[in-house]
């Protein structure tokens, strides 16, 4: 016979298992992680937006052409996670970072990889580490995280 | 424009679940409900001001405000108040296509909860059909409604809609 007095508990998980189409820009932008590269696309006046996007934020014009660039960059502004939650990224603490990749003229939200967030600085030169080709399957977590340059 | 295609094309679609993990609390009341379950049995609750029987119980009684101390042990035997068929085939569906979802108000209580009926035709149910509950084996039962396997009709001629209208 059951415990009269038990509480009951449960997990109970709501998942709604969307699948969205890419369009062509940010399916570029995912192709090019599976590929192990990080590409961004040219804006008004010649501006390089990455993450790409299909229109300038700024000036609402078309974008247009697909450009190469990373894999390093610089750390902009960062936000450290000492105790990681369950679903984080990393098991180990890491950095938020926004980072401008080389050839690019924004940031782009990312993991930094750092053993102690006295070494994730403002400035600080990032190089990107992506997951092995056979584990890429077109995805922002194909690029794993960022870590420090020559480290 | 796209990037460097490979063998596998270029990526064209993403996948992004949205996933919310709770953690469910039954609290006393419905602990008791699913107790019961694991018994074999509906439990409820009546309220001491209004004398209604809710099933599965919330503790109170949403009318009168008061706590529902009382426990109920409701019968097998119910009816179908309000039924829905289910024609259309979705993702994780375990039922085969058509069948009935009904409102089922157990003899002695004043709500209804939501049941699976078989042993009918889809065409053949009506509102004020009679039926009983069919349990899952004795070691299969849990503190779950799937200790619930579906309602079967009694036989019992239907009910007439005007002596549950006030439960419809």
């Amino acid at each position: 016979m059951a415990d009269p007095t038990e509480i009951y508990t449960s997990p109970h998980v709501l998942e709604y298992p969307y699948a969205r189409s890419t369009g062509p820009i940010i399916g570029a932008f995912l192709t090019a992680l599976r590929d192990g590269k990080i590409v961004g696309v040219k804006g008004s006046k010649g501006r390089v937006i990455v993450p790409p996007t299909e229109y300038d934020p700024d000036t609402a014009e078309e974008t247009s052409g697909i450009v190469d660039v990373g894999p390093g960059g610089v750390i902009e502004t960062w936000a450290w996670v000492d105790t990681p939650r369950f679903d984080a990224p990393l098991d180990t603490p890491f950095a938020w970072a926004l980072i401008r990749l080389d050839g690019a003229d924004t940031a782009m939200l990312h993991v930094v990889a750092a053993p102690t967030s006295d070494v994730v600085v403002t400035g600080t030169r990032v190089t990107a580490e992506f997951r092995p080709a056979a584990e890429r399957v077109g995805s922002m977590h194909d690029l794993r995280c960022f870590v420090l340059e020559g480290k | 424009m796209a990037a460097e295609e490979t063998a596998q094309g270029p990526v064209t679609m993403l996948s992004t679940p949205i996933r919310l993990d709770y953690n469910f609390t039954a609290g006393v009341a419905q602990s008791k409900s699913l107790r019961g379950y694991a018994e074999g049995r509906f439990i409820g609750q009546r309220c001491p001001v209004c004398k209604k029987v809710y099933v599965p119980s919330r503790g109170s009684c949403p009318k009168d405000a008061v706590a529902t101390t009382e426990e109920v042990v409701l019968p097998n035997t119910a009816t179908v108040t309000t039924f829905c068929v289910v024609n259309v085939p979705f993702a994780g569906q375990s039922i085969e296509i058509p069948y009935i979802t009904a409102s089922i108000l157990l003899d002695g209580a004043d709500i209804t909860f939501m049941g699976l009926i078989q042993g009918i035709a889809p065409e053949d149910v009506e509102m004020g059909l009679r039926v009983e509950a069919v349990w899952v084996p004795k070691e299969e039962l849990g503190p779950t409604l799937a200790s619930v396997k579906y309602f079967q009709p009694t036989g019992e001629p239907n009910r007439e809609v005007s002596t549950f209208a006030e439960h419809l």
